[in-house]
């Protein structure tokens, strides 16, 4: 059972993107980042939801155009180093993971197809990677659903077991990740809802 | 973002404003014949051969601004006039409508069948007129030639583009909270009862396969909402059932339309966003614009047929008192044209900037010295 933990407000709100929350954790502080339109919004929290630093961070453009619309924002943890990806539709920049400086700048050639990046999402059911055996499901129903997944010794097959499902009400749920390891907690992004919905198991 | 987008745009908020402009225009007691023209002169301009062809080019949504002016443009197509305390009201209504429409579409697909729903309306409204109904039907040809064959995905993207547009907009309307599909705060109620979109199953079963695809064992389980299987798929067909009521016209007579104020946006955030818009933006929204007012023919009033106008208040003195009051950041500022050296570029840009003087500064349409409709007009 997952109960409602206190908000996180956002400057902006949250756009109606697939897979718009990425959660990074470092030490004792979790970040997170939502893309609201032509910025993300980089937050940090401290534990129980404190929130910290924000900031809105756009991405370049060259002299006399205008900011394109981000489609996905993501922390990769990469070996060693942390990476802060954007993509919109003119290309792909990575940046340090604050947000502070940018180290590479992949640009489309205008005829290309918009990017996929990532977490390639072509429904807008999306699910995240198992905080061990488990996958968070969350959709523009309103619902988040959280799935145990476990191998069958018997047959070898995988099962799927439905643990907990909660409703978000009126809000068309947009991101979804779970905010710790263990899968004790996860945290929600809806479109036009200027917050980040926090739950933690009780 | 998609850029197929537009078309679906204009023709569902263009249909939301003709319902509004006739329940007003029955409301006012306007004469039937009076009435008539009006509409049959609105329908006539957005039906436009050469507006479509523009609008149904493949490019990005216009801003807000520049698709604002476009209505405003729209809606003086006849003998009608609107100060622009109505017409900031009827703009309200209309995004507003369309965003519920948005939102509570079944499958991204399904914006289709609201757009549908809108064209059939519309052909209600000039029943008499055979050569504004080809138009129509024209368009309804030329929107299953682009949209008939997309993917889901490509429909969501769609969708995606369209929720962008009104992201942040929760101008609270009268109808939608009678009818409680909008709470007071805004937002729009999504219920999770109902019938599940078509194709799609009643959530609440697990299914588990093996290598070969084999289905090797089912488990039920608690989904949370109180679904039902859908009853039929709505026609894409010239004619035809269109199962989802989204897009039909709400309004009666009965009905009075009002919009609340008040606590309606709170995201100050994304308001100043569009209002400090860099010059480039406005010079590309611009050049889209002059390529699309100079396809759109706007018919002057001819004859002897006296103008009159159409407020969407209850009184004149609430008009009054709602342009005294709107909040400062859902003010529609209308483009405002700068000369600068590109622009110039742009043949039929120079030449209708050469019909007119040069302003410096932005300026806010008024209902008087409305030197941008003024402009328009030469178009």
């Amino acid at each position: 059972m997952f109960r409602r933990e206190r908000s996180i407000p956002l400057r902006g709100s949250a756009a109606a993107l697939c897979n718009n929350l990425s959660v990074l954790q470092q030490r004792n502080l979790t970040h997170f980042g939502v893309v609201h339109g032509p910025s993300a919004q980089l937050l940090s929290a401290a534990p129980e939801g404190v929130p910290l630093a924000q900031r809105q961070l756009h991405a370049k453009e060259g002299a006399g155009v205008s900011s394109p619309l981000i489609t996905q924002v993501h922390w990769c943890v990469l070996p060693d180093r942390v990476l802060l990806v954007l993509a919109s539709h003119r290309g792909i920049q990575m940046y340090e993971s604050d947000g502070s400086v940018m180290v590479y700048w992949h640009a489309l050639d205008s005829g290309d197809a918009s990017l996929e990046l990532l977490t390639p999402d072509t429904s807008h059911r999306h699910c995240h990677e198992p905080a061990q055996g488990q996958l968070l499901s969350a959709a523009e129903d309103t619902f988040v659903h959280i799935w145990k997944l476990s191998r069958s010794p018997e047959s070898g097959y995988i099962e799927v077991e439905h643990c907990h499902g909660a409703c978000v009400p009126d809000t068309q749920v947009c991101g979804a990740r779970f905010c710790d390891p263990s899968g004790s907690s996860f945290a929600v992004t809806g479109y036009d809802l200027a917050e980040i919905l926090r739950f933690s198991s009780m | 973002m998609s850029v197929r987008t537009l078309p679906l745009l204009f023709l569902n908020l263009g249909g939301e404003m003709l319902y509004i402009l006739d329940q007003r225009l029955r409301a006012q007691n306007i004469p039937g014949d009076k009435a008539r023209k009006v509409l049959n002169d609105i329908i006539s301009t957005m039906f436009n051969r050469k507006f479509m062809e523009e609008l149904f080019k493949p490019q990005e949504l216009y801003s807000k601004k520049a698709l604002r002016t476009v209505y405003d443009r729209l809606a003086h197509a006849s003998i009608m006039r609107l100060n622009q305390a109505s017409m900031d009201k009827l703009y309200d209504l209309m995004t507003m409508a369309f965003k519920y429409q948005v939102l509570l579409c079944p499958r991204p697909r399904d914006v289709l069948l609201v757009t549908f729903n809108h064209l059939d309306a519309i052909k209600g409204f000039i029943q008499d007129s055979p050569t504004i109904l080809h138009q129509v039907d024209e368009t309804f040809r030329q929107l299953t030639e682009t949209y008939g064959g997309l993917s889901a995905g490509e429909f969501q993207m769609i969708r995606q583009t369209l929720l962008s547009f009104f992201q942040d907009l929760h101008i609270r309307v009268s109808i939608f909270l009678k009818d409680r599909v909008q709470n007071s705060n805004g937002r729009f109620v999504l219920p999770v009862s109902g019938p599940v979109p078509w194709g799609t199953e009643v959530p609440g079963l697990i299914r588990m396969f093996n290598r070969k695809g084999e289905e090797v064992r089912k488990a039920e389980f608690k989904h949370g909402g109180n679904y039902v299987a859908a009853p039929k798929e709505g026609s894409f067909e010239l004619y035809g059932d269109r199962v989802l009521k989204l897009g039909t016209n709400m309004y009666s007579v009965n009905r009075p339309v009002e919009t609340h104020m008040s606590g309606a946006s709170k995201n100050l955030a994304s308001q100043t966003q569009e209002s400090i818009a860099p010059n480039p933006l406005a010079k590309e929204e611009l050049n889209l614009l002059a390529r699309l007012m100079g396809g759109m023919e706007i018919k002057k009033p001819s004859g002897p047929e006296p103008g009159f106008r159409l407020n969407l208040f209850t009184t004149d003195e609430e008009e009054e008192q709602a342009a005294l009051t709107r909040p400062e950041e859902l003010s529609y500022e209308v483009i405002n044209i700068q000369a600068t050296q590109d622009q110039q570029r742009n043949e039929e840009l120079a030449q209708i900037m050469g019909e007119f003087e040069v302003m410096d500064q932005p300026r806010r349409i008024t209902s008087k010295g409305d030197d941008l409709l003024a402009m328009m007009d030469e178009l």
